[in-house]
């Protein structure tokens, strides 16, 4: 069909090339033609005005003060300096604390590590039994959940802090696991049922007649030929959590704070003087987990979460 | 699929009920008991603590009197309506772009998506920064030589609602442009080419041929857009802190100055009860269209 196509376009242009004494054959797709100009010159402003942010936040980092007040900024700094990572990292105050956002990114990686690991683990579990073992009222269960992912968060935080406080969690960072353990259950859910559901029922029957068991199937088939959702669901879960600011703000304490909660309160606080530069390190830092992970992962990150939006 | 057959018994697939016990507490002790709970509890008086002290209707009488909880409806009915018409409309100009056969693409699509990746947190506080109006955009465009030109949208009570919409925008549009993307890339090249034939021009192919097909992605971004509005605080909290005064107030975050700032916990359940509603009315209709006719399983 594209050859069709591709001949009845050469059989208008010939008739014009003839005419003319220069080169002969089919005219040549030129790179500077209007349309290209156009397309690749919208992409490249609109490109350029996403970048920006980053830009601004990454020049103004490395200027000192002076500079800031004196110069604009756009401008790239004339002299670099350092200095405003280090005092972010290590020396911005917080209430009494002047340790740095060193403490929030600890903490945020405390609450990282055991909500990614927990979330998934009993997501994937879920999605398992659902796909494949199928119980009575299982589908609406699955139903509640989905809806209740639809329901704001503001309506359910109230009861979980009387939940945690009831069982000695609320204010620990054990309890803010548990809420990222519950708030990603719907859509983590429902990536690994509609994932277990594509495995080939032949190997799920082959196995039940071998004897194995509801685990037995789940770690030594399930498990190893699901691999990349797993993935896709620990990048979501990653940048998910690392981004939180509700949770960690309500269901932790100030020396637990996660680092978007300390960034948040080291930039706005209202004492003292202001420091655009070490604001402004402070806020690429606490991005740079999730930025580095969106770099890495690349179509992958896509997949994460057009698998998250669309199916649901 | 696989195993719904044979005699029902309650322990039948027990290793899968155990499993399933975190979900079944998730779905009804929390997603079910939490709301019914604060829904209840929106009819008491409570304040520091819940207490079963009925009062009728009397918190949402004062929520619908206040002037803070007005301006965060006002708030995000205006950054509702314009976040949604700009998400889809940039969204979709965007992916027909992209989907040209052009050169670099995954790099532009890298570009444009990666502002998604950073929290609203960042987004604000990077936006806060750039529109400051003694150093940022004003002050660039002032030194310029137009001394008089002014654009300080989160120091002013009037637009401030607009600056959180730049900063809203240039997190979330990569994402519908990835959804739209995705929708574009399954529609048939023969529609296309049928098009071609017919001498229909391409803006007139989009808008009458390929965007109608595109239905269900149309409904998908619109819901999720319109689930990120109904939830957005952080992104208020880090960029205005909801000022200058209350002119950037949002409903989302009245509950929770109302519930852990004021004690005023009747108040937030109030509030949380009417975001509720809010989503019910968005979400019914769109669960009606989609699910209603035929069953999905």
């Amino acid at each position: 069909m594209g050859n069709v196509t591709r001949a009845s376009a050469d059989v208008q242009v010939s008739p014009v090339s003839q005419e003319m004494t220069g080169p002969r054959g089919p005219k040549p797709r030129t790179v500077l033609s209007r349309r290209n100009i156009m397309i690749y010159g919208t992409l490249i402003m609109v490109s350029l005005y996403y970048m920006l942010p980053l830009y601004v936040m990454i020049v103004t980092s490395l200027k000192g003060m002076p500079e800031i007040r004196l110069g604009n900024i756009f401008s790239p700094p004339v002299e670099i300096t350092f200095q405003p990572w280090v005092k972010a990292w290590a020396e911005a105050c917080t209430g009494l604390n002047c340790d740095g956002l060193s403490r929030g990114f600890f903490n945020s990686v405390r609450i990282l590590i055991p909500s990614v690991l927990l979330s998934i683990a009993i997501a994937s579990v879920n999605g398992y039994a659902l796909a494949n073992w199928r119980f009575k009222g299982s589908e609406t269960f699955f139903t509640i959940l989905i809806v209740g992912a639809f329901i704001p968060y503001q309506v359910m935080i109230y009861p979980i802090v009387i939940m945690l406080r009831e069982v000695g969690l609320y204010g620990s960072l054990t309890g803010l696991v548990i809420v990222h353990t519950i708030f990603g259950m719907p859509i983590l859910t429902l990536l690994f049922r509609n994932y277990f559901a594509s495995v080939p029922q032949e190997l799920f029957k082959a196995a039940r007649v071998d004897g194995a068991g509801f685990w037995g199937i789940y770690f030594r088939i399930m498990v190893p030929m699901s691999l990349p959702i797993f993935v896709v669901a620990m990048i979501l879960q990653v940048t998910g959590i690392w981004n939180d600011f509700l949770f960690g703000v309500i269901y932790t304490k100030p020396d637990l704070y996660p680092m978007t909660v300390q960034l948040n309160n080291i930039v706005n606080s209202t004492q003292g003087v202001k420091e655009y530069n070490v604001n402004m390190a402070a806020t690429i830092l606490t991005g740079l987990v999730p930025l580095t992970i969106y770099f890495i992962s690349g179509k992958l990150f896509v997949r994460g979460i057009a698998a998250g939006a669309v199916k649901g | 699929m696989a195993a719904a057959t044979g005699p029902a018994r309650w322990h039948r697939n027990l290793s899968a009920k155990i499993a399933a016990i975190p979900m079944i507490m998730t779905a009804l002790v929390v997603f079910i008991g939490g709301t019914a709970w604060t829904v209840l509890y929106s009819f008491t008086s409570s304040k520091l603590l819940p207490k079963e002290k009925f009062v009728g209707f009397a918190q949402y009488e004062r929520l619908w009197s206040s002037s803070k909880w007005l301006i965060s409806i006002e708030n995000l009915a205006i950054y509702g309506a314009f976040s949604l018409i700009f998400s889809l409309l940039i969204g979709f100009v965007l992916a027909a772009l992209l989907d040209q056969k052009i050169r670099f693409e995954d790099t532009f699509r890298t570009l444009l998506l990666y502002p998604f990746a950073l929290s609203f947190i960042v987004t604000g506080l990077a936006w806060q920064w750039i529109l400051n109006p003694d150093f940022g955009i004003q002050q660039v465009v002032r030194n310029l030589g137009w001394e008089n030109f002014s654009f300080d949208p989160l120091y002013n009570p009037d637009i401030v609602i607009y600056g959180i919409l730049i900063a809203g925008l240039w997190q979330g549009t990569g994402l519908i442009m990835c959804l739209m993307l995705a929708g574009l890339r399954g529609i048939d090249e023969d529609i296309w080419k049928a098009a071609k034939i017919d001498g229909i021009p391409m803006w007139k192919t989009y808008i009458f041929i390929i965007i109608p097909m595109m239905r269900g992605i149309f409904i998908t971004a619109i819901v999720l857009i319109a689930s990120g509005i109904i939830k957005v605080y952080d992104l208020v909290v880090a960029q205005t802190g909801g000022g200058p005064g209350i002119a950037s107030e949002v409903p989302a975050k009245y509950v929770y100055d109302a519930m852990f700032l004021s004690q005023n916990l009747g108040q937030g359940f109030a509030a949380s009860t009417m975001m509720l509603l809010t989503v019910i009315v968005i979400v019914v209709p769109w669960a009606y269209l989609e699910f209603g006719g035929k069953r999905r399983g």
